[in-house]
């Protein structure tokens, strides 16, 4: 079981071709950058959110918010509510429950994403969801940042395609300040699943004044270069785009393509062919 | 021929001179628009009974049949096809052309014929399966050459025939040919000639689909055609080359035999004959009928007088050297507006609520009305059209720039696509199977897509194992747009709006469509 988001069943942006995106609830880390903090937190069931609900999708009983999905318009007026970077709009599916909505996109897609919040919280549902996307030939793919330990789960390593990683700074003590977190286990996610032939890209966001990206792209890129043999694996270079950010963080600047480009011919230099800026 | 009033001739000549006296249109327009005039004045088909009140009415007052300005005595069938292998082979004694030997030849033969294939535009619908025809000859040149001078014969279709409804084929085979074609329609950004890639799931490699999506996000071409599904309907006889199949994608998207074509057009303006029934039984069981019979009674007369006594196919070279055959020519029962039709019948029905594209219901009704055209054209029959087995071949036409509340074929009108591409796309695959000879759909894109053309990609095979038969994309952004089916610069359009001179006779169409049909308000994928 897992807290299911958001489904989009069409996205051009999440991986190679055309696929389905399942967003999962809740994130062990706390960008100062992030772009959709209501899926950082699971509800506390507060109900601050219900009364602002213009079409009662949501309602409150005996201590707890449910959320009727047929009912929602998407208007985003319970988000902007809560306090607590969470969403009431948060269904709690088993695999088997979420891949019929997956398999409504076939023959459009080739595969499936699951992105977050953190998806590898979940690890189990993960494994049991990709196992069923298999059988249907379809590609999985993890988007991730990093802190799962996936040497520990050779089950759902044997049924993901590829992963998508967040290297968010190379320098400990500056990864700390933008996620609150280490990026030891990062580096060491990084470190395997290039080894292992599971890597599909990388990214790096980069936010001037508080991101030391040309130390973070160099590094990343020259763990990478040696495991291209294995598989082709692309570096997308992301420019900070202050939309859907906390009000707290929106002040920091997009970076200018020149800087972007210098980026990209860094990580181009280190050996790897596949750089988009984005 | 019977006689006709003198108030007729007099509107006539004042018209004749409006258009002698015109700012906007062109040498060329002015000289077809004359012609188009003089033919008014000539009564000699033998109308089916009830015509007149179905037919002479503007769209805005319940016209229902509509004939597509052909004309009252047509001098030659409508769609032509060549068959252009045959003329690669064997050259053209009317022509005084020998059969090519090399690149030179074969793009300066081909320059040559298009200006004597006639159509109702007075220019080629079908320029040919110009990967297969120009293969043989790209060999024997280093690509640079060959680039150069496909890029010269692009532009000097894109100058000299104009009128966008002009088209190409390519695939589903991938050839060298074939990618020099896409290249070149990819950095010219030209409006003319339409292209059209032949797409099967054995044939057709992702690269080369990918070389067309990714044109086609520059220039709005290729459209991709479901190359397995037009094969099995067009019986085998004359092909357009090794694997391209019995038939050629002409026009707009018109499925069309080769060597042969299509005599005439006629649609049912649907919305309309909805209007004039009291409810859906009404509709299914007698309205929709009696005006399908009147308009195939009109079109076989039609047919009748071309083949019968126009002399055409006596005396014109295409059909005395065989490049087109008279047995390979059908008829194009057409059809728009199923949306608005449907959505009436529901109003009528008190269901308003239900609309075309959304509701289960609806869509069952729409999917009902095709089948009661389907078949009351399977047993309607006509012996000139042998080719399509003595009946005519469904279509879903384009709507002309005049067309007001009327939605293409059975598209989903713009503004009401459904939220989810997944969701339209379900919509479509209950329709594209009824038009042999055409329907699409066109999808604009994100600009993200640049990055993943795989994802456009991903729809075509996706779209194509649904049973949908042609698709079309382009960028959001881009200059070169498919308008309902043809192809137009907004450059242009803004020339035309600046009441400049423009080239092309379809930048007036596209500026008529952009007001009345909203095409630049299409939902974006
Ligand atoms: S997004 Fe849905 S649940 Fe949230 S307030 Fe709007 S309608 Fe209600
Ligand atoms: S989503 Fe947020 S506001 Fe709504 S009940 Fe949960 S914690 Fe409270």
């Amino acid at each position: 079981m897992a807290p299911v988001n958001r489904i989009i069943r069409f996205s051009s942006v999440d991986g190679p071709g055309n696929r389905t995106v399942v967003f999962l609830q809740g994130c062990n880390m706390n960008c100062r950058y992030c772009h959709n903090p209501e899926t950082r937190a699971l509800c506390v069931h507060c109900g601050d959110c219900v009364d602002v609900c213009p079409t009662g999708a949501l309602s409150f009983s005996e201590g707890f918010v449910s959320y009727d999905h047929t009912k929602c318009i998407f208007c985003d007026a319970c988000i902007k509510t809560c306090r607590h970077d969470a969403s009431p709009r948060i269904r709690n599916l088993t695999a088997e429950e979420t891949f019929p909505e997956i398999e409504k996109q076939l023959p459009y897609i080739r595969g499936v994403t699951v992105s977050g919040g953190e998806c590898t919280l979940y690890p189990d549902y993960l494994t049991a969801l990709f196992s069923l996307c298999k059988e249907a030939g379809l590609t999985t793919l993890i988007d991730t940042n990093g802190t799962l330990d996936f040497a520990a789960y050779p089950a759902l390593l044997s049924v993901t395609d590829g992963v998508m990683l967040d290297v968010k700074s190379w320098d400990s003590s500056v990864h700390r300040s933008v996620t609150d977190t280490d990026n030891a286990d990062v580096l060491r996610s990084l470190s395997f699943l290039a080894e292992h032939g599971k890597l599909e890209e990388v990214r790096t966001v980069v936010v001037p004044g508080l991101v030391d990206a040309k130390y973070t792209v160099r590094e990343t890129a020259r763990v990478i270069a040696p495991h291209l043999s294995k598989r082709p694996v692309r570096y997308k270079i992301i420019a900070f785009r202050p939309m859907g950010v906390r009000e707290a963080f929106r002040s920091y600047e997009t970076p200018d393509t020149a800087l972007l480009s210098s980026l990209a011919d860094i990580a181009r230099a280190e050996g790897l062919s596949d750089v988009i800026i984005v | 021929m019977r006689t006709i009033t003198m108030d007729r001739v007099n509107t006539t000549r004042e018209k004749m001179l409006d258009v002698v006296k015109s700012n906007t249109l062109t040498h060329e327009q002015k000289v077809a628009n004359m012609a188009i005039l003089a033919d008014s004045l000539l009564e000699v088909l033998e109308l089916p009974e009830g015509l007149s009140d179905l037919l002479e009415r503007d769209i805005t007052d319940g016209q229902c049949i509509c004939d597509l300005n052909e004309g009252h005595a047509p001098l030659r069938p409508r769609y032509i096809v060549p068959d252009y292998a045959k003329f690669m082979k064997e050259g053209s004694a009317f022509l005084e052309l020998p059969p090519p030997s090399d690149l030179y030849e074969a793009l300066n033969s081909l320059l040559i014929f298009y200006k004597h294939v006639p159509s109702v535009t007075n220019f080629p619908v079908y320029v040919g399966q110009l990967d297969v025809l120009l293969d043989p000859f790209v060999k024997d040149v280093d690509e640079a050459t060959a680039h150069k001078l496909i890029r010269l014969f692009f532009t000097h279709m894109d100058r000299t025939i104009l009128d966008s409804f002009s088209h190409a084929n390519i695939g589903p085979v991938p050839t060298k040919a074939g990618e020099i074609i896409l290249d070149v329609v990819g950095e010219l950004e030209d409006a003319v000639p339409n292209l059209t890639m032949k797409t099967d799931p054995a044939l057709t490699t992702d690269d080369f689909i990918l070389r067309g999506v990714k044109a086609a996000l520059h220039t709005a071409k290729p459209s991709f055609a479901n190359h397995p599904m037009f094969t099995a309907e067009f019986p085998s006889g004359i092909s357009a080359g090794k694997d391209a199949g019995n038939y050629v994608i002409a026009s707009c998207y018109n499925g069309l035999p080769y060597g042969g074509g299509s005599y005439t057009l006629s649609r049912l303006i649907l919305g309309n004959i909805a209007k004039r029934a009291s409810g859906i039984e009404d509709f299914c069981t007698k309205v929709l009928p009696q005006v399908c019979d009147i308009m195939a009674r009109y079109m076989d007369e039609r047919i009748r007088f071309i083949v019968e006594d126009s002399g055409f196919f006596e005396n014109n070279f295409l059909a005395k050297e065989g490049f087109i055959r008279r047995d390979r020519f059908s008829a194009m029962f057409g059809l728009v507006g199923l949306a608005e039709a449907v959505n009436c019948l529901l109003e009528k029905e008190g269901k308003k609520g239900q609309r075309f594209g959304h509701d289960k219901e609806a869509n069952e009704l729409g999917v009902r009305i095709m089948n009661i055209i389907n078949d009351f054209n399977a047993a309607h029959e006509n012996k000139y059209c042998e080719i399509s087995g003595g009946h005519f071949l469904l279509h879903a036409q384009v709507g002309i720039a005049s067309d007001i509340d009327v939605s293409p074929g059975t598209r989903i009108p713009i503004g009401e696509e459904p939220a989810e591409l997944r969701d339209h796309l379900e919509v479509l695959s209950h329709f594209h199977k009824y038009f042999v000879s055409g329907t699409g759909d066109i999808f604009p894109i994100d600009l993200t897509v640049h990055r993943n053309p795989d994802y456009v990609l991903d729809i075509i095979r996706g779209a194509f194992k649904e049973n949908l038969r042609y698709l079309s994309f382009y960028s959001a952004d881009s200059d070169v747009i498919r308008i309902t089916g043809y192809l137009v610069k907004r450059s242009e359009i803004d020339k035309l709006e600046a009441e400049q001179n423009v080239k092309h006779d379809t930048t007036a169409l596209g500026m008529g469509a952009k007001h009345n049909g909203k095409i630049l308000e299409r939902k974006v994928r």
